[in-house]
């Protein structure tokens, strides 16, 4: 099997782009190998979890290092399976004979996120908990079958060690057992179709004459264990020693503190790879939510999975295949903006600046006790949770550091009282607030603005 | 399209008897998936039929009018290895005693209605608010702004003996709701 032959190219340089699926299933095995040590002491059950792994982490002895391996290894598998993916892609290996690896391969990447995912929850902190009861009410989505999906998830009609044990079955015998299954089969046919030569521009694929050529090209190729096996075993060496050294240097990641749920203010934050998915949604208008909940992964998996039936034949060096060079530039860019805002979430109220942020001294320097009164009703009425003043304090709302240059007086004391029309993002505080509370505010916000800027006037007083 | 050879092997059995063991294996291979599948699946999917359970938060004194206050307890509705995860609270509003006796009392899911992160009080501009995406609802639980589809979940409370007592809540999603009040 290691001596099958493989065309010559992929022995050459061009052989460096075939190295990424031999590092994913390195690190796979470091995962199974670390998830068996961290099993035989993790508890997966509510009360016990969080002190399993504190346990893992300050007292088994090296226990601190499988987490942290098992959780940067993992991390680096999802790199390693995607860029393969890309390579795969970019490189049009997909096309015929190899369709079914890429289907396979396909289910494999969801596989590898559902480990992610699953494997989240087993850390049981608040962003575990919080994070099962917003997978929660996403199922609760699905219509008809929205409760029984949401049994299923959780296990009973609560979030608790049910809950937990279900993603601990899946992390630990559903997921791994298909993962390996389907593995079996990629690899087979990996075997079966054998390696694809390195595009080159020209070279196209026609089904019918495919294999034929394929055959000649063995006839000179090399076998598979010689300078093709030596740069997998390179790359991947190389791989071990990054994700070691990062677990090293890095540490075992959380868990951040007990999952208590009748604690406020916790807001979950998936997994680096849903970081995206979690931006996406969050900056999306509520009516497309339950679109891009339950019917969008579904597209973007079909689309996955149609990639080598839309076009087995043809050009494969992507030199000829601008479309497929630019949708991989487009799809990265979205994802790595999407991703950034996830990491910023600026649509997450800041709950806690009312009271931690004070009003920035510039502001009220020269105001009079009105204004000061209206800052103050400002910082009460926990307006700057959603309102920065001059960067600081919540960026759901816009910075009102010059909201005097933008709105008038009526404007002000409309938008405050009605809130943003039709039920948007601001509440209306009509009821919140008393008639003199209203006038200070008002008085405050209306004179913030720059001393060299005028105040917005009406449209109908604009020259 | 059978090979000749098989059938010399099947010692010349009439057909209507091979006929016959194929359907019996057929029906005898359903029957044993049949057995095996339905207690499995109704396992997974199977709930626990509970009695409905009654918490009590405390005396009705404890909670003064027109203030709003998270009170937390041990869920009944849990496992007993559950540990802090069946720590749960809700907010209590003790709406004045004035009111019709059915109102007197909001109790209203921590939940948020949007996506279930958990909302604080703000007793200040008497706003929840929401930590995950700025849902925010005024003090009787509906919706004032942001994402969520609806106001904050009910639970069904009831007054025994000068108690307040409410219902074992489950985790509320959209589809799946309570709303009464005893």
């Amino acid at each position: 099997m290691l001596t099958h032959p493989i065309p010559k190219g992929a022995a050459g340089p061009m052989g460096w782009w075939y190295v990424f699926g031999s590092a994913s299933l390195t690190l796979l095995i470091i995962q199974i190998l670390t998830g068996i040590g961290l099993a035989l002491v993790y508890v997966p059950t509510a009360d016990k979890a969080y002190e399993s792994l504190l346990y893992l982490d300050y007292e088994q002895p090296l226990g601190w290092f499988l987490r942290a391996l098992h959780y940067y290894a993992g991390s680096g598998m999802v790199v390693m399976v995607l860029v393969h993916m890309t390579q795969v892609f970019l490189q049009g290996a997909y096309k015929y004979p190899r369709e079914l690896t890429w289907v396979v391969g396909v289910f494999l990447l969801l596989f590898t996120l559902g480990m992610f995912f699953s494997g989240q929850i087993l850390r049981w902190d608040p962003d575990a908990y919080w994070g099962l009861a917003v997978a929660a009410s996403m199922a609760g989505r699905v219509p008809v079958l929205g409760p029984l999906v949401v049994h299923l998830m959780l296990g009973g009609p609560v979030i608790g060690s049910d809950s937990l044990s279900r993603f601990f079955t899946l992390h630990v015998f559903v997921i791994p057992g298909l993962l390996l299954a389907f593995l079996a089969v990629h690899l087979w046919l990996v075997l079966k179709r054998g390696i694809s030569a390195p595009p080159s521009p020209g070279r196209v694929v026609d089904p019918k004459t495919y294999d034929e050529e394929y055959e000649q090209e063995l006839r000179e190729g090399v076998p598979f264990l010689g300078d093709a096996a030596l740069k997998d075993v390179f790359f991947s060496a190389l791989v071990v020693v990054i994700v070691v050294a990062l677990a090293a240097v890095l540490g075992p990641k959380g868990p951040t503190g007990p999952a208590d749920p009748a604690l406020g203010g916790a807001n979950p934050r998936p997994e680096w790879p849903f970081l995206w998915l979690f931006a996406l949604l969050s900056l999306s208008p509520a009516s497309a939510e339950t679109f891009l909940i339950l019917v969008f992964p579904v597209i973007l998996i079909a689309a996955l999975l149609l990639v080598p039936f839309i076009s087995n034949r043809g050009e494969r060096a992507p030199s000829r295949r601008p479309v497929v060079v630019l949708l991989v530039i487009l799809i990265y860019t979205a994802l790595g903006v999407l991703t950034y805002q996830g990491i910023a979430a600026p649509w997450s109220p800041q709950m806690t600046a009312w009271s931690s942020e004070p009003i920035p001294t510039d502001l009220i320097s020269r105001s009079s006790p009105l204004q000061l009164q209206g800052a103050a009703v400002f910082q009460y009425k926990n307006c700057r949770n959603c309102h920065a003043l001059a960067g600081k304090g919540g960026l759901r709302g816009p910075d009102l550091a010059n909201v005097g240059t933008r709105l008038t007086r009526d404007q002000l004391i409309d938008q405050v009282s009605n809130g943003t029309p039709g039920g948007g993002n601001m509440p209306a505080y009509g009821k919140q607030l008393n008639p003199s509370q209203m006038a200070a505010l008002a008085e405050f916000l209306v004179n913030l603005r720059p001393p060299d800027q005028p105040p917005a006037r009406p449209a109908s007083e604009r020259p | 399209m059978e090979p000749s050879h098989v059938q010399t092997l099947s010692l010349a059995a009439p057909t209507g008897r091979r006929t016959l063991f194929r359907w019996l294996t057929a029906g005898l291979g359903i029957f044993a998936a049949a057995i095996v599948g339905i207690p499995f699946v109704g396992y997974i999917v199977g709930e626990r039929r509970r009695p409905v359970q009654w918490v009590p938060l405390g005396s009705v004194r404890d909670f003064p009018p027109d203030e709003t206050r998270l009170v937390t307890f041990d869920n009944p509705i849990r496992q007993p290895w559950d540990g802090l995860a069946a720590h749960i609270g809700v907010f209590v509003r003790n709406q004045g005693d004035d009111t019709d006796k059915k109102d007197r009392f909001l109790v209203l899911s921590a939940n948020c209605a949007h996506l279930g992160c958990p909302v604080s009080w703000f007793p200040q501009s008497e706003l929840f608010m929401c930590p995950c995406h700025g849902g925010v609802y005024y003090a009787n639980g509906d919706r004032a702004s942001g994402p969520p589809p609806r106001g904050l979940f009910r639970i069904v409370w009831r007054v025994r003996g000068g108690k307040l007592e409410i219902q074992a809540p489950h985790y509320p999603t959209l589809q799946d709701t309570r709303e009464a009040s005893a």
